[in-house]
C-alpha cells in the first residue's frame, strides 16, 4: 500500500481533513490504486522466474549440452551474452520484456512472441470451451445441493464435487479417451481439427477455429472442430465445474438462511424463484470473485489437458519445449501466463467493486 | 473467532486431552453424513498410509522390475494370474508399481507439507509480529507466488533442483520442494493473520510488559495459538500435493522411472495405450491418485465444515447443543435456518 500511497494524493489527501467529495472518486482511486499494484506483484514473478531459471546455469548447455564439443558451445553461450553478470543480463531482459520481446527459443529459433500469440488463441479457445462447461455444471447443481442441502442428493453432488477435484485432468481425459473415441469411437482422439489446411488458408485468421470456420460459412469443419473440441471441454470442464459447484453451493447456503429469503417465501414467492433469484443474486459477488480467482487453476488444468489431448495450444507447447529443455521459451510461456493471471484479478476485483460498493476501500 | 478459543478452553476443562486433537474432536463433533464423510475420508488416507509402509510385503515385484527367474514380462501384457493388473509399455508389472507409488506419494507429502508449514509458519510468525517493511515485502511476495498457476512453480522448481531428472532421492526431494514453494504462502497467510490478531491480546501485553523477550513470546505464547487452522490447511494442501507430483511426472518432470515408481509418469505412459485401446496401464495408477487425493480432500473438507458454525450440521431436536454460550446466535440461525423450514 505505501508504495502506491504517494502516487495519488488528490484521493488520500482529502481523506484525512475533509470527507471524500464523491462516491466516483473512491471507486476510482480504488481502481487505480489496485491496477498499480500489478506492477510490484509482475515484477517479482518476473524476477523470480529469472533468478531460478538461471541458477542452474545458462539455457545453452541446458538445451544443447553434451551434444556439442565445449568450444562451440562456448562460442554460442557468449554469441547469447549468457557469460556476462546475471545482473546485466537481468536488467537486459526488463528492458527487452518492456519492450515487448520475450526472448528467442533455441530448439527452433523462433520469437517467444511469436508463439504466445500462435498457440495463446487454441488455449482461450478450449478455455471458454471449458467455462462452458462447468458453468453448466457448476451453478444449477451448486443451486440443488444448496437447496437440499444435508440430504442424500446433496451428498451425491458434493462427493461428485470432490471426484471433479481429485480426478487429474488427465486421467479424466484418458478415461474419456478409452470410452468415447477407443471404444465408442464417437468422437477424434486427439487434435483441434481435420480440416487444418483449409483452416489455415483463410485470410486473417482469428485463430479461434470454431469462428473461423462459421465465418467462412463452412459448417462441416465447424462441426469437426466441435467434434474435437467436446472431450478436452469436458476433462477440463469438469475439473473447474467442481470448483463451481461447491463454490455455489456454499454461498447459497448463507444467503438462503437470511431474513429475505424467508420473507420472500412468507409473500409466496416460489421456491424455485426463491433460490435462483432471491438468494442467488447477493450470493453472485463471492461467486464471481472466486471464479475468477480460479483462472489460475484453469490456465494449469490447460496445461495437461492439452498435453493429453494433442490440443496444440500453449501448454502443449511448454510441455513440448519442457522435453527440448528449451528454457527460454518455457521462461517466456510462464511469464504470459503470469501476466495473464494478474490481469485477470485485477479485472476480477473491478467487477467486484462495481458491483458491490462495500468492497471499495 | 475468539469465541472458539474460549469454547475449546471451556472444553477442555472437562474433557479428556486426547478428545481434543484435531481429527479426533472433529469426529466427536460429527453427525450423520458428515461423519461418513469424514470416516471415509481417514479409511481412504488410512489405507494410503498402510499401502506405503507394507508396499516391500504387498507388492509381488519390484517397482523397476522387468523380469523374474530370467523370463522377461512381455510389454503390455493384458492382467493374468502371474500380473493380476497386467504390465506396462515398458515391461513393469502394473499392480506393484501402482503399491510403490504409494510410498512416492507419502514420502513427498510427508516431506513437501512439512517443509512448507515449517517454512510458512516461521515466516508468518516473525513476519506478523514484527510487521514493518519486512512484514510488507513479505507479504506482496507471498501474494504473487499464490497468485501464480501451482503446476507451473512447480516446474519451475524442479528445473531449478533437478534439471528435471534425477534418482529417488533428489527427485522425491525435487518434487517435495517444488510443492513446498507453492505452499508456503498459505501457511504464512494463516501464521500471519493470526499473529497480528494475537499480538493485540491481553496475555502477549502482559508478556511484553514483565520483559519476556521476543522470540520466548512468539514460541510460547503466539505459535501454540496461531496454529488452530493448521490441520485442515494441512491435509487439503496433502490432497493438492499428490496433484502437483502426478501432474509434473505427466509433464516429465517426475521421477525417474528405474528410481522409483510414480503414478504421474505411468498415467504418461498409459497415454499412448489408451489410444490403442489398453486400459489397464492407465486405469489402475489413475484410480490410485483419485482414491489418494479423495480421502485426503474428504478429511480435511469435512474438517472445514466442522470447523465452521454454520457449515456443522447438526444433531436433531432433542440433544444438546454443542458450544459455549458466547457463539453468536446467528451462527445458529443461519445454520438451522434450512432445517426449520424443511
Amino acid at each position: 500500500m505505501t508504495v502506491i500511497s504517494d502516487r495519488v494524493p488528490a484521493g488520500s489527501a482529502p481523506a484525512q481533513g475533509k470527507k471524500p467529495r464523491s462516491q466516483h472518486l473512491g471507486l476510482i482511486r480504488y481502481l487505480v490504486i489496485r491496477f498499480l499494484l500489478i506492477i510490484p506483484t509482475m515484477f517479482i514473478l518476473i524476477s523470480m522466474v529469472f533468478f531460478l531459471m538461471r541458477i542452474t546455469g545458462d539455457p545453452i548447455s541446458a538445451a544443447l549440452g553434451g551434444r556439442l564439443p565445449p568450444e562451440q558451445l562456448a562460442d554460442r553461450i557468449h554469441a547469447a551474452g549468457y557469460d556476462r553478470p546475471v545482473l546485466i543480463q537481468y536488467f537486459d531482459y526488463l528492458g527487452n520484456i518492456l519492450r515487448g520481446d520475450f526472448g528467442t527459443t533455441l530448439s527452433d529459433n523462433r520469437p517467444v512472441t511469436e508463439i504466445l500469440a500462435q498457440y495463446g488463441t487454441a488455449t482461450l479457445e478450449l478455455v471458454i470451451y471449458a467455462l462452458i462447461v462447468a458453468f453448466i455444471i457448476g451453478v444449477p447443481f451448486g443451486m440443488i445441493a444448496a437447496y437440499k442441502r444435508d440430504r442424500l442428493s446433496d451428498a451425491f453432488l458434493r462427493l461428485f464435487a470432490i471426484l471433479c477435484y481429485a480426478t487429474p485432468v488427465f486421467f479424466a481425459g484418458l478415461l474419456l479417451k478409452l470410452i468415447f473415441s477407443v471404444w465408442l469411437g464417437w468422437f477424434p482422439v486427439s487434435g483441434r481439427t481435420d480440416y487444418l489446411a483449409e483452416l489455415s488458408g483463410l485470410r486473417n485468421p482469428t485463430g479461434l477455429y470454431l469462428l473461423d470456420a462459421l465465418r467462412a460459412g463452412n459448417m462441416t469443419i465447424a462441426l469437426d472442430v466441435l467434434k474435437h473440441a467436446v472431450l478436452p471441454a469436458i476433462a477440463l470442464g469438469l475439473l473447474i465445474g467442481g470448483v463451481f459447484l461447491r463454490l455455489v453451493r456454499t454461498n447459497l447456503i448463507g444467503t438462503l438462511g437470511s431474513d429475505f429469503v424467508e420473507a420472500g417465501r412468507s409473500r409466496g414467492v416460489s421456491e424455485y424463484r426463491l433460490v435462483t433469484k432471491h438468494a442467488y443474486k447477493p450470493a453472485l459477488i463471492p461467486i464471481v470473485t472466486v471464479m475468477g480467482l480460479q483462472i489460475a487453476l484453469t490456465l494449469g488444468g490447460a496445461i495437461l489437458t492439452e498435453t493429453t489431448f494433442g490440443w496444440k495450444g500453449l501448454g502443449f507447447m511448454l510441455a513440448e519445449y519442457l522435453t527440448a529443455r528449451d528454457f527460454v521459451a518455457v521462461q517466456g510461456i510462464v511469464m504470459l501466463i503470469a501476466v495473464i493471471v494478474a490481469l485477470t484479478n485485477f479485472l476480477v476485483d473491478v467487477i467486484a467493486a462495481l458491483i458491490d460498493p462495500r468492497v471499495r476501500y | 473467532m475468539d469465541t472458539t478459543t474460549s469454547t475449546s478452553a471451556q472444553k477442555s476443562a472437562r474433557q479428556p486431552r486426547w478428545t481434543r486433537l484435531p481429527i479426533i474432536s472433529h469426529l466427536r463433533k460429527s453427525v450423520g453424513l458428515q461423519r461418513t464423510m469424514l470416516v471415509i475420508g481417514l479409511i481412504l488416507s488410512g489405507a494410503l498410509v498402510l499401502t506405503a509402509i507394507f508396499a516391500p510385503l504387498i507388492a509381488p515385484y519390484g517397482y523397476a522390475q522387468a523380469s523374474a527367474d530370467g523370463t522377461s514380462f512381455g510389454a503390455q501384457m493384458a492382467p493374468n494370474a502371474a500380473h493380476i493388473w497386467g504390465t506396462t509399455v515398458g515391461g513393469y508389472d502394473v499392480f506393484s508399481r501402482v503399491i510403490w507409488g504409494a510410498q512416492t506419494a507419502t514420502l513427498v507429502i510427508i516431506l513437501g507439507v512439512l517443509m512448507s508449514v515449517f517454512a510458512g509458519v516461521i515466516l508468518g510468525l516473525v513476519s506478523g509480529y514484527l510487521g514493518g517493511w519486512v512484514d510488507r515485502l513479505l507479504v506482496v511476495i507471498a501474494d504473487a507466488i499464490y497468485a501464480f498457476p501451482a503446476l507451473l512453480l512447480a516446474i519451475v522448481m524442479s528445473i531449478v533442483i533437478s534439471g528435471g531428472q534425477s534418482n529417488l532421492f533428489g527427485g522425491i526431494m525435487a518434487a517435495a520442494i517444488s510443492i513446498t514453494v507453492v505452499f508456503i504462502p498459505q501457511y504464512f497467510r494463516v501464521a500471519r493473520a493470526e499473529t497480528i490478531r494475537l499480538k493485540a491480546e491481553p496475555f502477549v501485553e502482559s508478556a511484553k510488559v514483565i520483559g519476556t523477550s521476543n522470540l520466548r513470546i512468539i514460541s510460547r505464547h503466539v505459535f501454540p495459538n496461531a496454529t488452530r487452522t493448521m490441520p485442515l490447511i494441512f491435509t487439503l494442501n496433502a490432497a493438492e500435493s499428490i496433484l502437483t507430483l502426478a501432474g509434473l511426472g505427466f509433464l516429465g518432470f517426475g521421477i525417474e522411472p528405474s528410481s522409483a515408481a510414480e503414478w504421474g509418469y505411468d498415467l504418461n505412459k498409459a497415454l499412448a495405450d489408451a489410444t490403442s485401446g489398453i486400459w489397464w496401464t492407465g486405469l489402475f495408477p489413475g484410480l490410485a491418485i483419485v482414491l489418494t487425493v479423495l480421502g485426503l480432500t474428504l478429511v480435511g473438507e469435512s474438517m472445514n465444515d466442522l470447523n465452521d458454525p454454520r457449515l456443522r450440521g447438526r444433531r436433531r431436536a432433542g440433544r444438546k447443543k454443542r458450544g459455549g454460550p458466547n457463539v453468536p446466535a446467528s451462527a445458529y440461525v443461519n445454520g438451522t435456518g434450512l432445517e426449520v423450514t424443511k
